[in-house]
């Protein structure tokens, strides 16, 4: 079976990962460790890095970057409006325009824990981690 | 089951009324979202109101019409104004018509949000259809399309008593036999029921005469003796199978089967999948196009390509009381200047997803309801073997196995039965939050863990597997998602709103339908948005 080449994407530049053929020659080796999947209705990850690569990296892309297609994902990195975490939070919980809400998908915890990841990684800086009382408070 | 409060269900849901009518019917749905059919089915859809072909007729001379998607909505729109007189331009973001009614093959290149590519190496003749993939009896419109241009159907098996229900905890993670489940969960009931009723615990419910009608109704459902218990021999087995078949000649006698333990049975859960062929919308008859979904779209297509133009992106919907003009960039080249598309009408089919970030001349309130919808997260798989093992070890011709793990189900090829050769599997089908899991996964990390879990029921993944390609639909660049996915607070609010004539726009697709995620939906959206559109232009507005 023919070996995959990958190119890694330099930190926040998102490159075009080509696949000759997706065939998986390791996909039954030993060293893989599954990743963490949710079973049920609700989302099983509780840290924050954790949940954003459960979901949120499925739009807003590994690094943050964003896409761009017919319509576009926002970039979260270097993005002024995750300076305030109300902000934030209020889009995770209940969406926007597109965006599904995920309130009903997360516990006040979760949606703490990811959205002072976001603000706190892809070169956001904030000081002002938001707890889970206060995402109670916004449902 | 019971409901817990912060479940969760993602499948569409139409209309409030249609669905409480449906929920007296099925009363284990609706508040109860229980965890398959939380991330397998698609809810409910009321029987299609189709009443035949329309015939627009006398457009006014010169009159146009610009119609954005070429989706199946969009196509749809297209021949219909054609048909009436109207002059029809259709600008379309892909290189290819069909739009979510999608069918990749062998060949086929697929690149995603982030870039991440993928290459079908499947075989010639095979194919995966990523987006819909079963027709329903009753979606009466699609189907007439389907037959005025001659696409040959067939039948997608949808049950196959003899496919595998897999739970994780259940019976030590052994795959069941559907047919199993099946019989001895009615079995059981079956017995327990009578018990009740011989125990004159119902006495209360029926007369005597009506209890022996129920215990008669019981003894045939449930496969009971005489006694009124479900146990090893011929009536049951007669369901569920048996341990070894009748033979001819001097073979070995047919021996009875045993059923399952009721009590672990009935904690296993895995009664939760034989509900999935019950619902009207799954019921038999239920069809796919022969050869892949897209050969319904594509023979729409046909009828009106001259007039569809690929790869243009709608950047901005403009209007005022003289025609509209929308302006469109080269999907491929963001540095080709902007083109403008002008017509005295325009039919907008582009999802919400996409609509509600490009620029619109409309009312607020139409405004407010492209803002309204989000999109929900859908993930498939399509898994390459090099042979047929499902029919060839395991005697499973079509149909679907279901699993709580995170693939959801294996579904298998329902064509093609007993040919040598290699067979295309759908790996995974789910919703909910393994779908955004998966979706937020790079394509080959994505088909590790489909063949890792689906060798759980199928040990014979590691050998046979050869190629596979995976579509997450909020990774879809002209899609952002899989069906716009309304609560009943948005209908209630915004539906309405979203289906009027704006001036001299109108909107159609799965989003502006009760039939979400359906390609009726789709359709009858389209045929009712161009009649209106139609009346509102003969009349003078």
């Amino acid at each position: 079976m023919r070996s995959i080449q990958l190119r890694l994407a330099p930190a926040l530049v998102c490159a075009a990962i080509c696949l000759a053929a997706a065939r998986l020659p390791s996909a039954f080796a030993d060293d893989n460790v599954p990743p963490e999947m949710s079973y049920g209705p609700r989302f099983i990850q509780s840290d924050g890095a954790a949940l954003y690569r459960a979901t949120c990296r499925g739009c807003h892309m590994p690094d943050g970057e964003g896409a761009k297609g017919a319509g576009m994902y926002p970039a979260l990195a270097g993005n002024p409006q995750l300076v305030t975490g109300a902000y934030v939070a209020d889009v995770v919980l209940h969406g926007r325009n597109g965006m599904p809400g995920f309130g009903d998908r997360m516990s006040n915890d979760q949606v703490a824990a990811v959205v002072n990841y976001v603000r706190t990684n892809f070169g956001n800086q904030s000081t002002d981690p938001l707890s889970a009382a206060d995402v109670a408070n916004m449902r | 089951m019971t409901k817990t409060t912060n479940e969760v269900d993602d499948r569409p849901r139409n209309s409030v009324k249609t669905r409480r009518q449906l929920l007296t019917l099925a009363g284990e749905v609706g508040g109860v979202a229980a965890m398959y059919q939380a991330m397998t089915a698609l809810g409910f859809a009321a029987e299609s109101s189709y009443s035949g072909p329309i015939n627009l007729q006398d457009a006014p001379k010169g009159s146009s019409v610009l119609i954005l998607g070429a989706g199946i909505a969009g196509l749809v729109a297209a021949y219909e104004l054609r048909r009436a007189g109207y002059e029809v331009t259709v600008l379309e973001y892909n290189r290819r018509a069909g739009g979510r009614a999608w069918t990749i093959r062998g060949g086929d290149e697929y690149t995603e949000l982030g870039g991440f590519r993928q290459s079908c190496e499947f075989d010639e003749g095979l194919y995966f259809n990523p987006g819909p993939w079963r027709i329903p009896f009753h979606h009466h419109a699609i189907l007439d399309y389907a037959k005025r241009f001659g696409v040959a159907l067939e039948p997608f098996i949808q049950v196959n008593y003899n496919a595998y229900v897999h739970g994780r905890n259940a019976f030590g993670g052994k795959p069941q036999r559907y047919r199993h489940v099946q019989a001895d969960y009615q079995g059981h009931v079956a017995e327990l029921l009578a018990k009740a009723a011989n125990g004159h615990q119902l006495d209360a419910e029926l007369s005597r005469e009506d209890q022996d009608r129920l215990l008669e109704s019981l003894r045939a459902w449930g496969a009971l003796d005489r006694q009124f218990r479900y146990a090893t021999n011929t009536n049951s087995s007669d369901r569920r199978g048996y341990a070894v078949d009748p033979g001819g000649g001097l073979m070995p006698d047919a021996v009875p089967s045993e059923p399952l333990d009721r009590n672990e049975l009935l904690r296993s859960r895995l009664w939760r999948a034989i509900a999935a062929g019950t619902e009207y919308e799954f019921q038999s008859t239920i069809f796919q196009p022969v050869g892949g979904m897209d050969q319904i779209a594509m023979a729409v297509y046909r009828q009106v390509k001259d007039v569809v133009r690929f790869n243009a992106k709608v950047t901005k919907i403009d209007q005022n009381d003289k025609g509209v003009t929308v302006t469109y960039a080269d999907a491929s080249d963001a540095g080709a200047p902007p083109r403008l598309a002008t017509a005295d009408w325009c039919i907008c089919t582009i999802p919400l997803s996409i609509l509600s970030q490009i620029e619109v001349t409309a009312s607020q309130p139409m405004r407010d309801a492209i803002h309204a919808v989000p999109y929900a997260a859908g993930f498939k798989a399509g898994l390459q073997f090099k042979r047929k093992f499902w029919e060839q070890d395991e005697h499973i011709y079509g149909g679907i196995s279901y699993s709580d793990l995170p693939i959801n189900r294996i579904s298998y090829p329902s064509t093609g039965y007993g040919q040598p050769g290699k067979g295309v599997v759908v790996g995974s089908y789910v919703f909910g939050p393994n779908a955004f899991e998966f979706s937020a996964m790079a394509p080959q990390e994505r088909l590790r863990e489909v063949l890792r879990q689906g060798a759980q029921i199928h040990p014979q993944y590691p050998d046979e597997f050869e190629n596979g390609i995976s579509v997450g639909w909020h990774r879809v660049p002209w899609s952002n998602g899989c069906y716009g996915l309304w609560s009943e607070k948005a209908r209630d609010a915004h539906y309405k709103n979203l289906c009027q004539i704006d001036g001299r726009l109108a909107l159609a697709g799965e989003h502006a339908s009760y039939l979400p995620a359906w390609q009726e939906g789709a359709v009858l959206s389209a045929l009712d948005a161009v009649q209106r559109l139609h009346a509102r232009i003969k009349s003078g507005n």
